[in-house]
């Protein structure tokens, strides 16, 4: 059983979860062409190392952040998108 | 030893087979380069080599023979697909599949059972009927069937009479099948490298020489090699090989996971699927019952195994046949697969003049092996890509034209 610490809930099984990508940065719709809005949908991240990725804790619907490793699964740190040490 | 015995040993008549060379030198060039040794890299070999003339050819195989994705699926192979040009691809796929023991003088042990996808819901039902019609509609033979005809046939299947499971009807594919995944992959080789192709095992890509808008080398563990056309096969391996040459594929790598059990006497027919329990059974010639389900939950580049799913499996199996609570499982494992927004593969060309697509093949692509194979051959034998292909190009997701066949794949490979 995999447990993943969520910041509000503290330790649970990741089954708890679920995942919805890397971060991506948000585009300009006014401002945006269409290849960058292809690029932005449908090219995630997906390098063999370490990424950003938002979270849910499904049964307390609480959305966070969390800083895995692509290749070994380890979960570095878990925290709050408000947290200003977060973002990086 | 019998006299008689060494005779055979020594005559011509009977000369030993060798059906795949051991690794040879690299040469210094190539007409093609296949990087990827797993079934879809061997099959465009064979046709190269077998119907374009094309010989000069060299299978880059960083592990061995078909180690791959090719070695760890399920093998179901359909075409009961939701998109017009899903359909009429996957149609070519099961047909090559009819003769494909023929082709290859192999016996890759195909079995058209039949493929019977379960609802349990109005809703799956409804989806159900699209499917059919557009099955029809091409040509395959696929249909909704009634509560009755399930039980007809598939009498093991626990049908749930007023529980929360109840299956109310079915998608019945009378094309679906299996076959035999490694036979395929070395019936392949043994063709291709019968008609010269080289096939070298434990040889990894490990860079491309893009020079203007060609790759003039590719880079390896045992050398340079210069070449004319490059084709890029590696299963989970897809988005960073096409990477190395500069082109960011729109893919993200999740595990997907199957367990066998130990082998039982034959007792199911039909390859039998359940869309809401993300639970599927085929039963191997061995009498194994092999069983597979949905993706893992998140992105990772690892063939772990999880408790999770293993429990999550047997849960589904348990369910639709309550008969396997004793039965004990012999291996489980899994396989990185390279998923794409759309659940349909990238064929065809890339932004690299010579570099070649045979990518995204995710949790579908075994029974895409032999049509996959024949029509790249093909694209890279007449330098264009044919009409059949042309709609799984990359440059969909510029012109926003998806083919969409999440809901014929997510719960049955
Ligand atoms: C558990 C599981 C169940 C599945 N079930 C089904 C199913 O029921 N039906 C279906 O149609 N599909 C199924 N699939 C999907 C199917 O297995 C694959 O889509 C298909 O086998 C891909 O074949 P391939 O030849 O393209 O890739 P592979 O067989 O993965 O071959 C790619 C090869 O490239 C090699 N390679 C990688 N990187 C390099 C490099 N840098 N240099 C040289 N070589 C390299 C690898 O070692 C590998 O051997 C399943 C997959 C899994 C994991």
């Amino acid at each position: 059983m995999k447990i993943l610490t969520c910041p509000m809930n503290g330790d649970r099984n990741i089954d708890e979860f679920q995942s919805f990508g890397p971060v991506r940065a948000g585009l300009d719709p006014d401002r945006t062409a269409d290849a960058e809005w292809a690029r932005h949908l449908f090219r995630a991240e997906n390098r063999k190392g370490v990424v950003i990725e938002w979270w849910r804790h499904v049964p307390s619907n609480y959305y966070f952040l969390a800083e895995r490793d692509l290749v070994s699964n380890e979960i570095i740190r878990t925290f709050d998108s408000s947290d200003p040490q977060g973002r990086t | 030893m019998p006299l008689r015995l060494l005779k055979y040993g020594l005559s011509r008549t009977y000369p030993i087979s060798e059906d795949i060379p051991a690794t040879p030198d690299l040469l210094p060039s190539y007409d093609v380069v296949i990087v990827g040794g797993g079934g879809h890299g061997l099959a465009c070999a064979h046709h190269l080599s077998k119907y374009h003339g094309i010989r000069s050819v060299a299978v880059i195989e960083k592990g061995y023979l078909a180690g791959g994705n090719t070695a760890r699926n399920t093998t179901t192979i359909r075409s009961n697909y939701i998109t017009l040009e899903g359909i009429a691809f996957y149609k070519e796929a099961v047909e090559l599949f009819e003769t494909l023991s023929q082709e290859l003088d192999f016996n890759v042990m195909f079995s058209q059972r039949g493929q019977l996808t379960l609802a349990h819901s109005e809703a799956t039902l409804r989806s159900f009927h699209l499917r059919a019609e557009m099955g029809k509609h091409m040509g395959t033979r696929t249909e909704v069937v009634d509560q009755k005809t399930v039980q007809d046939l598939c009498p093991q299947l626990n049908l749930d009479h007023g529980g929360p499971l109840e299956i109310v009807g079915g998608l019945w594919h009378a094309d679906g099948g299996t076959a035999r995944h490694d036979a395929v992959a070395w019936g392949y080789a043994a063709q291709a490298s019968r008609r010269g192709v080289e096939i070298h095992q434990r040889t990894e890509v490990t860079g491309f020489e893009v020079v203007g808008d060609r790759i003039q080398v590719v880079n390896t563990n045992r050398g340079r090699i210069a070449c004319g056309q490059v084709l890029i096969a590696t299963g989970g391996m897809n988005y960073d090989v096409a990477l190395m040459a500069g082109v960011e594929l729109p893919i993200r790598c999740y595990p997907l996971q199957a367990m066998v059990t130990q082998p039982l006497k034959p007792w199911l027919d039909t390859l039998v699927s359940s869309v809401s329990l993300h639970t599927y059974l085929v039963q191997s010639s061995r009498g194994e019952v092999v069983i597979g389900g949905g993706s893992d939950p998140y992105q990772l580049y690892s063939t772990r195994s999880t408790l999770d799913m293993k429990e999550h499996l047997a849960e589904g199996a348990v369910h639709l046949f309550p008969f396997l609570q004793g039965v004990r499982l012999l291996r489980q494992w899994a396989g990185i697969t390279d998923m794409t927004p759309d659940y349909s593969p990238i064929m065809g060309a890339s932004p690299v003049r010579n570099l070649w697509l045979d990518c995204g093949w995710g949790t579908w692509g075994f029974k895409a092996t032999p049509v996959a194979g024949k029509r790249l051959a093909q694209t890279i034998a007449e330098g264009r890509v044919p009409d059949i292909l042309k709609p799984f190009a990359l440059e969909r997701f510029e012109t926003f034209r998806l083919l969409n066949e999440m809901g014929a794949t997510a719960a049955s490979h």
